[in-house]
């Protein structure tokens, strides 16, 4: 089994616990990560603020290249990229002027008949089915899911999971064992990229989360983005400052949560690497 | 050989101040066949009629071109004037001088020209136009009056008091529709029940109504002034006759934790039951999806205990044909619930709820006999919030309509509750207030001056639950877009009014259209708000878009004005401006191949199939017929046939066809 990976930034960078986690939970199931070769930038959250144009071509390379080199399904575990490029997907679908211009800048032939999928969708997809007789160690914990903005939305482009209150990730967990909590704060904004310019934002918002699900007695937030995780872990000084205490609540990739138990080992998803420490093995 | 008339109005100076109308009169009047013409002020003024009439007794015209306003303006005076002078009225055609000529363009001889123009062709299709006779079709004189809410009740009432008989049908088994589960009443405060409650008896008690409760609507045939409907009057597993509604059966049947649809869930009902104590009937019916004796095949508890022997536990559905005249739809409304918004929890906060158990909470025979107490715990909410346009006017919700009532009963419920609950706080989160309405602004006005109701204008992003407490997040757009968070008690989501469940479904039974929300579709949005496009059937009430009760109640009247003016003929008398199918001499017998794409396409339902037999009965041929009581003459046929089979009397193809050559060659 084969599918296509695009990592992204992210996860060649501060996220490399998530690339570890992907990588060994695919090598457990047995399903081989090819990355997209040659990728790009995807234009994050910068491109689409300048220039149209940008925003979609950049997005439409990657997409050619994988067309180019067969891969008919590619994974994007960063919620960010996978929201530009299923974005760029659904708007070129949608306008074929465009879709020819786009195809005209990247001087490449762009189809747009690659099967995105996130993390999550992964999961659903090729993880779920097959957990059966794989849980050695159950991952007995109450968990709080975190989805964040782009997981599910926008729904109209995407059409996946309930846009308002989305379900995979707490399936996910009851299947290994976990006890997922309601919590209401599962689609509200983390801060996203006002990280670097306006910290105290993301201490704001991502607090208010963190200090929800530590309310119920969650121990760990289960995430599914790079970008979440960072505001949520790595902010967490400014998030304790803010809000003047001292939260202790891990976070963790649901990735890594899937690794644990079936049998990886925290270092094998990279626990190690947070900066909240994870008292969870 | 024709010899036809040509009379040009002025229309005052509406025609003739751009129009050249002696000139106009002067060129027609030189076209072959045309007899007489002449040009005159007022055409429609009686000396001016006097005119047309002496025409065509003097000239022994065969045809008229009136060439004056709009047809829709004046046609039926001048057709008429060509009648009383012995002309057969359609014999008489309108050139429409001012809104297609005088009224949009400019004073030169272009202008003289398309007038010309105008006439000439008329006058080259007056020449072939055939005497028509009008349609006459007999009138049963009894009226069918669909669901038993306030708008039902008012029409039957109404229809009821011309001295006409009518059948009312309603699918629970009381009438008194929503209306009977409300508590007070906008903007007086009047108990619903009160008012609605000696209506309902006199329902039950009219001489001329007939009232099948637990019933319902499941076949329509013919058209106006001559349906059969089909109706299933559904068992109630009980002899009506017998029964004297002592109500001890629905005490001690066993079955007691059924969700009681008249309290909107928030109270419990017996599998054998009476929905309200004030219903119409006042005769229980047992309700078989959840009866004990039907799923496990023993209990009869109830038929043990009824002092009368009136149980039935075998009596089947009885399906009945009747023939009515004429239709009035009142089937009501329904709202969403809770569970329709995930961003308010899905349904599954106990203490988020909708206004119509809000209702059911502040009446008075209500499950909490009119305490506003929280569903969860029964304690007295301290702080409770409302959210109207809950749905309402949210496209990305698939809603992009106002529901129209909720910014009064929302105001209402906040007024209920300060009066009830003296210390407790009320919050309204709302988008714009509507209260356009007989003394409806006093209402809200006092709501926020004598209440001390907290109204914040935006919208609520979120509600959820932490520590037993509701928080609700929301946003106050004159305190430029600063969020709120409210912790409350309690919330009352003012959810949108939608259709009716299973509109759609009667709404196909019936042949009426419907619009994209299932709400079914008035015949014109201005002039014919009462009529559908199916002629004979007439709506009321919340069946047609959200609507108050005084709404509902006035086009109730309105239908049953209607239905008594349709009535008050022994026949109908309708323009025979209706399709037809050609006949030629067999063995063809016509040259319609019976391919019946037509059946699909009209609107009306008004082509039927008929059969050519030999005389031992054989089917030689099936063609199409048009049935003309249910024709409109819309033409969609004619335009479909592929054999060029079907005509439109009045518009024939030819009749077209002649108008555009006249255009076409120079005179």
């Amino acid at each position: 089994m084969k599918i296509g990976i695009y990592p992204g930034c992210s996860l060649t960078g501060s996220a490399r616990d998530y690339n570890e986690s992907v990588f060994a939970l695919a090598k457990a199931f047995d399903i081989e990560l090819v990355q997209v070769p040659d990728w790009n930038c995807c234009g994050a959250t910068a491109a689409h603020n300048l220039n149209k144009e940008l925003s979609l071509s950049l997005p439409a390379r990657i997409l050619a290249t994988a067309e180019k080199n067969g891969l008919d399904e590619v994974l994007v575990p960063c919620a960010a990229c996978y929201s530009r490029l299923a974005v760029t997907q659904h708007e070129l679908k949608m306008n074929p002027e465009l879709k020819n211009r786009i195809g005209e800048i990247i001087g490449m032939d762009y189809r747009g008949t690659t099967k995105l999928i996130n993390v999550i969708e992964w999961i659903d997809a090729y993880i779920i089915p097959n957990l059966e007789g794989r849980i050695t160690k159950p991952f007995d914990y109450k968990v709080a899911c975190y989805y964040g903005c782009l997981m599910v939305r926008p729904n109209k482009v995407l059409n996946y999971d309930r846009a308002e209150d989305p379900q995979t990730m707490d399936i996910a967990m009851e299947k290994i064992g976990a006890h997922p909590l309601y919590f209401p704060f599962k689609t509200e904004c983390c801060g996203a990229g006002l990280s670097v310019s306006r910290t105290e934002i993301v201490a704001k918002l991502s607090g208010k989360i963190i200090e929800d699900a530590e309310h119920r007695g969650a121990d760990t937030l289960i995430v599914a983005c790079p970008m979440c995780h960072s505001n949520l872990d790595m902010r967490r000084p400014s998030i304790n400052k803010y809000w003047e205490s001292d939260f202790k609540l891990p976070v963790m990739y649901v990735t890594q949560a899937i690794g644990l138990a079936v049998g990886l080992t925290a270092k094998d998803v990279g626990l190690q690497r947070h900066f909240v420490k994870v008292n969870i093995s | 050989m024709a010899r036809i008339g040509v009379f040009v109005c002025h229309c005052g100076e509406n025609i003739s101040a751009t129009v050249d109308c002696h000139k106009v009169a002067e060129t027609v009047g030189k076209l072959k066949h045309v007899a007489f013409s002449t040009d005159y002020k007022y055409m429609c003024s009686d000396p001016g009629q006097t005119l047309i009439k002496e025409a065509i007794k003097e000239h022994n015209l065969t045809g008229i071109v009136v060439s004056a306003c709009s047809p829709r303006m004046h046609e039926p005076t001048f057709r008429k004037a060509a009648a009383e002078a012995g002309l057969n009225p359609f014999l008489c055609e309108m050139a429409n001088l001012r809104e297609h000529c005088s009224w949009v363009h400019e004073k030169n001889d272009m202008t003289t020209d398309k007038a010309i123009d105008l006439v000439r062709t008329l006058v080259e299709k007056v020449k072939i136009n055939s005497a028509l006779q009008p349609i006459k079709v007999p009138v049963t004189k009894t009226a069918l009056v669909i669901g038993g809410g306030i708008a039902g009740i008012q029409s039957a009432l109404d229809i009821a008091n011309t001295g006409h008989k009518v059948i009312l049908v309603e699918r629970s088994p009381s009438i008194g529709g929503h209306m009977s589960q409300l508590s007070e009443t906008f903007p007086t405060l009047d108990c619903s029940q009160c008012i609605l409650t000696p209506r309902m008896v006199e329902v039950a008690q009219h001489p001329n109504i007939t009232l099948y409760t637990y019933a319902e609507v499941e076949g329509l045939d013919g058209f106006i002034g001559n349906f059969t409907v089909k109706i299933r009057k559904k068992s109630k597993s009980l002899d009506e006759k017998i029964c004297t509604g002592c109500g001890l059966c629905t005490t001690k049947c066993p079955q007691k934790k059924i969700p009681n649809e008249f309290e909107e869930g928030l109270g419990f009902r017996p599998a054998i039951y009476v929905p309200f104590p004030q219903a119409v009937p006042n005769k229980p019916v047992i309700d078989r999806e959840h009866c004990t004796y039907y799923i496990k095949g023993k209990c009869k508890v109830c038929e043990v205990v009824c002092p009368t022997k009136a149980i039935r536990f075998d009596q089947p559905d009885e399906v009945i044909e009747v023939q009515i005249g004429a239709i009035v739809i009142a089937t009501g409304f329904d709202i969403k619930r809770a569970d329709f918004f995930p961003e308010y929890g899905f349904g599954k906060y106990k203490d988020v709820i909708d206004g119509l158990q809000f209702e059911r909470l502040a009446s008075a025979s209500g499950p909490t006999s009119g305490a506003i107490l929280r569903p969860s715990d029964g304690q007295v909410p301290k702080n409770i919030v409302f959210v109207a346009c809950a749905g309402s006017r949210d496209p990305a919700k698939g809603i992009a309509y106002c529901s129209k009532i909720c910014c009064m009963y929302t105001a209402k419920h906040a007024m209920l509750y300060k009066h009830k609950v003296h210390e407790g706080k009320a919050s309204i989160f709302y988008m714009d207030i509507r209260s356009a309405g007989k003394n409806y602004e006093e209402f809200v006005r006092r709501a926020i001056e004598e209440d001390y109701v907290n109204y914040i204008r935006g919208r609520v992003s979120t509600i959820y639950e932490r520590d037993g407490k509701l928080i609700v997040k929301g946003v106050d757009t004159l305190l430029g877009g600063q969020p709120v968070e409210i912790v409350a008690d309690m919330v009352v989501l003012a959810t949108a009014g939608v259709a009716n469940h299973g509109a759609e479904e009667l709404a196909q039974r019936l042949h009426v259209s419907y619009d994209s929300h299932k709400f079914f579709a008035e015949a014109h949005p201005k002039l014919k708000p009462v009529e559908t496009n199916t002629a004979g059937i007439f709506l009321a009430g919340a069946c047609q878009n959200p609507k108050d009760i005084p709404d509902s109640v006035s086009q109730a009247s309105g239908a049953a004005v209607k239905v008594a003016a349709l009535f008050s003929q022994n026949e109908l008398t309708r323009e025979p401006l209706v399709a037809f199918v050609n006949r030629t001499a067999p063995p063809l017998y016509s040259t319609c191949v019976g391919c019946f794409l037509c059946q699909s396409v009209c609107p009306y339902q008004a082509i039927e199939r008929e059969d050519f037999k030999t005389r031992d009965g054989k089917i030689i041929k099936t063609v199409a017929k048009i049935n003309e009581g249910l024709c409109q003459g819309c033409g969609t046929c004619v335009a479909l046939c592929r054999s060029k089979s079907i005509d439109l009397h009045g518009y024939t193809n030819n009749q077209m066809y002649t108008e555009v050559m006249a255009l076409l060659n120079e005179y």
